[in-house]
């Protein structure tokens, strides 16, 4: 089983990176652009099935350890 | 009086820490291992600057976790003095023994310079009365970009949590904030670096003030000569 979790800076919190990025892309010419997040993607690989167990378990490591809830927020994909 | 300087895999700074008690101020000081489970006895302990973990996934986020922190954080608990710089006010950040996070500074640049700071009333022992109204310290970081909700930033201005503020922003901090303590006046944490001002070759040497200032937070009345 695959596992992909998303982090990504809180909306309401300041993202030096994604600003910069953001201009990057202005200056090599995509227009419209009305904001750029840069967070992070963890791909885990697991063995077993998908539970509410592990979902549970997921959940709060995600709040311990990917990804910090002061300042960021996380999402995550269970795939085959 | 007994200091204990953690050390974990990527500080690098524990030994300026350790400079700066044991020789700065001629206390009895030692460092503590992170995979130590216990501190023993401690007075004051000091979470070091550096790039624990090689700063991986976040700055701090991951030297939280480690063996030592359960023991700091039981001893911060039962009122213990902490003292996190830099590296180490990030880790005490993650571990939620001090309030807000520390993010990429705005610049995107890393900042290494001498910063003049503004010394707030943060309580006694650490107040503009005993620290002066301005100090100089160094930083060195590149995430040192203060971050906390509205609803901290209120808690913080209204329990007068914030240590010092830097007269100017060199990373984005929110309201140029670069050091608070927690609510109950036991830990602390700092971005600039007080383990680099303290010798006369150091580019002040105000660090002995603040390391005075932090101990005065439990120990008050007690005098320090400098070494």
């Amino acid at each position: 089983m695959k596992i992909k979790v998303f982090v990504t800076p809180k909306r309401n919190v300041l993202d030096p990176q994604g600003a910069a990025v953001g201009h990057a892309l202005e200056s090599l010419g995509l227009e419209g652009l009305r904001g750029a997040r840069v967070g992070k993607v963890v791909e885990l690989e697991l063995e077993g099935p998908d539970s509410p167990q592990l979902r549970a378990k997921l959940d709060a490591l995600c709040r311990d350890l990917l990804s910090n809830p002061v300042i960021e927020d996380y999402r995550y994909e269970i795939g085959a | 009086m007994n200091i204990a300087v953690l050390q974990f895999p990527g500080s690098n700074c524990d030994q300026d820490a350790f400079q700066l008690f044991a020789g700065g101020l001629g206390l009895p000081t030692r460092y503590v291992w992170h995979k130590d489970r216990a501190l023993g006895e401690a007075d004051l302990v000091v979470v070091p600057g550096g790039f624990s973990y090689g700063d991986y996934l976040r700055c701090g986020a991951i030297a939280r976790f480690s063996p030592v922190m359960g023991a700091v954080r039981e001893y911060a608990a039962a009122g213990g003095l902490v003292l996190g710089i830099c590296n180490g006010f990030q880790i005490l950040c993650e571990a939620g023994l001090l309030p807000g996070a520390l993010i990429r500074n705005s610049s995107l640049e890393y900042r290494c310079m001498t910063c003049d700071l503004t010394v707030e009333d943060a309580g006694p022992g650490f107040n503009p009365r005993a620290l002066g109204g301005r100090i100089r310290l160094p930083i060195g970081h590149g995430e040192g970009n203060y971050r906390i909700d509205e609803a901290g930033r209120a808690r913080l201005v209204g329990n007068g949590q914030v240590l010092l503020r830097y007269a100017g922003n060199p990373n984005g901090s929110l309201d140029d904030i670069a050091g608070v303590r927690n609510e109950a006046g036991n830990v602390f944490g700092m971005m600039p670096h007080p383990d680099r001002a303290f010798e006369r070759f150091h580019p002040s040497r105000d660090g002995l003030a603040v390391a005075r200032a932090v101990l005065a937070a439990r120990f008050p009345g007690m005098i320090l000569k400098t070494a």
